[in-house]
């Protein structure tokens, strides 16, 4: 299974297997992994699973739809070029090594 | 070691209680005791992508199985409570076992309500709360050609829109004079109802079911208060739920109907039980107000987890909800209870509005169309009154952003 690098706001880095098809939120929810909310449970309705994607990955990525670019412009942490929702992102075999941080806050 | 907290529910509720309650520093034993056989999952899928075939069971869990283990919180799955017996400080389970505890926390949800419905027991009836009742509607629906859903809420009109979008013929049976009563204000309602006319569905409000007719044990149509039987090989009844209160009310906790009336740190009348979510009420004025939503019980029980670790914090006061029909996706923030002026933002024939509700001048709670940015920002809104006027709020070109971060 891909391998997705979770990175704390503190920096400490936790790498979690995520089965291909299966959301970078999931991922995150479904081990414990703190950092990400998702209190909506990926239905695209309270952009709180926000994370800045490493740039080395950014291109690599889908691009955001027009709902989720209309809440990453109303996050709770600042909105970076990097900024996406993680239940928007889905794990694909090669996106294996994914880095993403999670911001300061979600909510 | 004392004998730890015991908490009886265990989805969204419950599970926030068991992780904030540890995340504040709750170091004693936690038993989150669930009468599911399923591990704690989401819920909002079962009424639309899981219908549709889009999201599978693997998706659901809410955390994942080592996580509990991490967390040292044990799981007691597929038992109801019978009763809690609070001088001997134990829950007493339907299979006879019993758990101490030194705090306890009701997440007992709600169920489904009910209507005592001659026929209601034949085959291809159905209600949906759980993810056992999402895979026996899920296999109905297969081969299914009619079907008609009793009760014009969102859950019914959710299911109406899986129904519609898989090929099938669907009517909605709503008993007041309009779709979603209790949980929309009447101009977002009558946005919802049109659009479920324009998809072929039938909107019949005013109108209830009298009996459900079958053959063999299968539903074959739902006879009506209008003289109309309408065919059926499938009926959801979906008539709103009622909180799974009465262990509570059997222990003697401060109830309100069935419903466990809590502050807003989640505190009951007794010291060392909390409540949160479906199952709790909180008082406003001389009345009580009862949620049913996500955002209700993963906050209230983030407040109740918190009050068990001795930090308590009281939940946000503004409510929000949201509900996916077709490729609508509804969002209501605040309560619009009372208000006595609303504008539209946007153009409703775009299916992309929003609706901004005023009660004596102050905004009390806005609905979203296919805005979800615009959701966010009207939560931050309502949190502050006084910071938009209706004139402002319908105005396209008033920005948003500046007035709800001000």
């Amino acid at each position: 299974m891909p391998d997705v690098i979770y990175v704390a706001h503190d920096g400490s880095e936790r790498r979690v297997d995520v089965p291909a098809g299966r959301s970078v939120m999931l991922g995150a929810i479904q081990n414990g992994v703190r950092g990400i909310e998702a209190e909506c449970g990926g239905c695209l309705a309270c952009a709180t699973c926000h994370v800045y994607v490493d740039p080395a990955w950014l291109d690599r990525l889908p691009p955001a739809g027009e709902d989720e670019e209309d809440m990453l412009e109303n996050t709770a942490a600042e909105r970076r070029p990097n900024s996406r929702l993680s239940c928007q992102i889905t794990v694909e075999a090669d996106l294996d090594g994914l880095r993403v941080a999670m911001p300061e806050t979600q909510g | 070691m004392s004998d730890g907290l015991v908490i009886l529910g265990a989805s969204y509720a419950g599970v926030q209680i068991a992780v904030s309650a540890r995340e504040h520093g709750y170091g004693e034993p936690i038993l989150l005791i669930g009468d599911e056989a399923d591990a704690p999952y989401h819920r909002p899928p079962l009424s639309k992508g899981y219908l549709a075939g889009k999201v599978e069971e693997d998706a659901l869990p809410l955390r994942a199985p080592g996580f509990y283990a991490e967390q040292r919180i044990a799981l007691h799955l597929g038992t109801p409570a019978a009763a809690v017996d609070r001088r001997g400080r134990a829950v007493v389970l339907a299979d006879g076992s019993r758990h101490r505890f030194d705090r306890l926390a009701f997440a007992t949800g709600s169920r489904a309500r009910a209507i005592p419905l001659s026929g209601a027991d034949l085959g291809g009836v159905l209600s949906l709360r759980s993810l056992a009742d999402a895979r026996r509607l899920r296999a109905a629906m297969e081969g299914a050609a009619c079907a008609v859903i009793i009760g014009g809420g969102y859950i019914g009109l959710e299911v109406a829109s899986s129904l519609v979008l898989a090929g099938c013929r669907v009517a909605v049976l709503e008993a007041s004079d309009r779709l979603l009563s209790r949980a929309a204000a009447p101009p977002l309602a009558a946005f919802v109802e049109a659009a479920h006319r324009a998809r072929g569905a039938q909107i019949v409000t005013g109108v209830q079911a009298v009996r459900i007719a079958g053959q063999d044990g299968r539903v074959e149509a739902v006879e009506c208060t209008d003289g109309m039987s309408r065919p059926a090989d499938l009926v959801l009844i979906a008539a709103g739920a009622v909180p799974n209160g009465e262990i509570a009310v059997s222990a003697g906790l401060g109830c309100d109907q069935a419903a466990i009336i809590v502050d807003a740190c989640g505190r009951t009348n007794e010291p060392e039980v909390v409540a949160a979510g479906d199952c709790a009420c909180i008082r406003q004025g001389a009345a009580v107000l009862r949620l049913e939503s996500i955002q209700n019980a993963t906050d209230g029980g983030r407040a109740a987890g918190r009050t068990l670790a001795g930090r308590p914090g009281a939940a946000p006061v503004v409510p929000w909800f949201w509900s996916d029909q077709y490729d609508m996706k509804l969002q209501m923030a605040g309560l619009p209870t009372g208000y006595d002026r609303h504008v539209v933002r946007g153009r409703m024939e775009d299916g992309r509005f929003a609706i901004y509700y005023f009660r004596a001048g102050t905004l009390i709670a806005v609905d979203t169309v296919n805005r979800p940015g615009e959701h966010l920002q009207a939560r931050k809104l309502v949190a502050t009154p006084g910071r938009i006027t209706p004139e402002a709020a319908a105005d396209e070109g008033t920005d948003l952003r500046a007035l709800a971060g001000a």
